[in-house]
């Protein structure tokens, strides 16, 4: 899907990356990493591994330790007003959504329309209808959070982050939490965004995506990096990680069952 | 942008300060305190400037989402507290101004009346009074509240979606408690000043209704009314910059809420207290 010639979306060169609760405290070293237009990334690890943090680096919400990104040509150290433009064509969704609880769904999906449109509540609404339509959201749309299932509330932050319609998206750890039918169709949906799917005019989106484990993620055209031990190692496709004999792909390849077995051998 | 707001106001060496070993001096300890003291006002300082800077740049921006959220901070902190300011009102006017009419007219001094029921109620009690109440009621609301959304990490979903947090959390808040503070002092000192005139009736003083309000606009100024506004306002904003700095500007786990919306109390007590100082020696060189 990706051609060597475009532009790259992404591109983070010798980064460090500091613990967004504790600066002083670094995650992940020395990352090299560019995406292009229209990849699907997966990144993999264990929980505190610093997956969230790389995520929130790559999407342009926090700087830096050392070492420089770049998201759509834009130096996201220096990320203000004036590269607002930019900004909005990046949408992050957090690990539990962190939706607004004060808001109701529908008015958690069309903040962002109206902050950036200065529009009103009515002229969101064919927009935000539209959508929640999509991502089958109507029927909750009137209730506010935390009277919301967890998965239907990152369901919601999924909304929220399409509505600006973003070029690259940027998911930490989505289907963490999620029953068999929302996981699954999450997985499906994240497939349509990504070859193209009508809210988004049909046009291909770039997306990021981390998790704990690499099962549910398999797909020949998705390319893999681990994060281990503070190093961020790009694995390449799925064929390339089905064959390693890396152990903590391994782990994150494994049944749960597996796990278990494993560490009761120890 | 920035969960770069949590990097603006992050003071590690702040921090380090509040877990150092205990001072074995007093000299130790006063400096620490010093010190502490001056990392705060530095913080306080900066938010204070940063929100100043982004009402003034932003004053046209999102207005259909901002107009609405600060017409709500201001039924928040004026128009809700409005019964309790009442009742705050009455029992004022019948605890200071009953209790003055009945001492000055012992003393045969009821002319003085006006200029002291404009000193006590107009200049300081009615202002200072108003923005404690509001400050209790208010602002620890605020600092829960704020405090509450950073550590749900709502500041970092604001940001990214491109939402200014300062613009969308703060700014309503300052706007809405400066009015708020403006409107429920004028209102309390009308109201304590005809209740004190209740009571001082009920107490057969002599004094006619016509003799009390004519005294009272007599002392009054065009200054009184002047500072008055400013003092009011610049109660409303540094109580909702302290407030909201502590329940925002840090990055802060649920179980520090409480803790923070002592200290911010404790801070907007004191800041008060010296806006009330500035302002006294105001009208003293005046």
């Amino acid at each position: 899907m990706s051609e060597i010639s475009q532009p790259a979306i992404l591109e983070i060169r010798d980064a460090s990356v500091a613990a967004l609760r504790e600066p002083s405290l670094m995650v992940v070293e020395e990352v090299e990493w560019t995406i292009l237009p229209a990849e699907f990334w997966v990144v993999a690890g264990q929980q505190y591994s610093g997956k969230s943090d790389l995520m929130m680096l790559a999407a342009g919400l926090m700087n830096p330790a050392g070492g420089s990104c770049r998201v759509f040509g834009c130096e996201t150290a220096s990320f203000g007003e004036a590269q607002l433009a930019e900004r909005l064509r990046v949408g992050f969704v957090f690990q539990g959504g962190q939706l607004f609880n004060r808001l109701t769904i529908a008015e958690n999906v069309a903040l962002p329309l109206r902050y950036q449109k200065n529009w009103t509540s009515e002229q969101a609404t064919e927009s935000v209808k539209t959508l929640l339509d999509i991502l089958e959201l109507s029927p909750i749309a009137d209730l506010t959070p935390p009277n919301v299932a967890a998965s239907w509330r990152l369901r919601a932050a999924l909304a929220r982050a399409l509505i600006l319609k973003p070029e690259l998206l940027l998911l930490d750890n989505p289907l963490h939490g999620l029953g068999v039918r929302h996981r699954q169709w999450l997985l499906h949906f994240l497939d349509q965004l990504w070859r193209g799917h009508e809210w988004l005019d049909n046009r291909p989106m770039t997306l990021i995506v981390s998790t704990e484990d690499l099962r549910p993620w398999q797909n020949a055209r998705r390319k893999f990096a681990l994060l281990h031990e503070k190093k961020f190692v790009p694995l390449g496709l799925w064929t390339e990680i089905a064959a390693t004999e890396n152990p903590m792909v391994k782990e994150l390849l494994a049944e749960p069952e597996e796990i278990i077995v494993a560490t009761k051998s120890l | 942008m920035q969960g770069k707001l949590s990097n603006l106001f992050h003071l590690p060496e702040k921090q380090w300060l509040g877990h150092v070993p205990l001072p074995r001096t007093y000299t130790d300890y006063l400096g620490r305190k010093l010190l502490l003291f001056l990392l705060t006002v530095q913080g306080l300082g900066a938010f204070a400037l940063i929100t100043l800077g982004v009402i003034l740049r932003k004053s046209g921006m999102a207005k259909n989402v901002i107009r609405p959220r600060i017409r709500q901070e201001i039924a928040r902190a004026g128009v809700a507290l409005l019964p309790m300011f009442i009742f705050i009102a009455l029992a004022l006017g019948f605890l200071v101004v009953g209790q003055t009419v009945a001492a000055l007219e012992k003393v045969g001094a009821i002319n003085y009346l006006g200029s002291t029921m404009v000193i006590v109620v107009v200049r300081e009690l009615g202002p200072l009074l108003a923005a404690m109440l509001v400050l209790a009621r208010v602002g620890t609301a605020n600092v829960i509240e704020l405090g509450t959304a950073r550590a749900l990490g709502e500041v970092e979903a604001l940001e990214a979606l491109g939402i200014d947090p300062v613009h969308y959390l703060i700014v309503p808040r300052v706007i809405g408690m400066a009015l708020g503070i403006f409107s429920l002092t004028v209102y309390l000192i009308i109201g304590t000043l005809v209740s004190g005139y209740l009571f001082a009736f009920l107490q057969n003083a002599a004094l006619t209704p016509d003799n009390y309000f004519k005294q009272i606009t007599s002392a009054l100024g065009w200054l009184d009314f002047v500072l008055l506004a400013l003092k009011t306002i610049a109660f409303g904003f540094f109580i909702a910059i302290v407030t909201c700095y502590h329940g925002l500007a840090q990055p802060l786990r649920l179980e520090d809420v409480s803790r923070v919306a002592v200290r911010a109390i404790s801070q907007g007590v004191i800041v008060c207290v010296f806006v009330d100082a500035l302002f006294i020696v105001i009208y003293l060189f005046s």
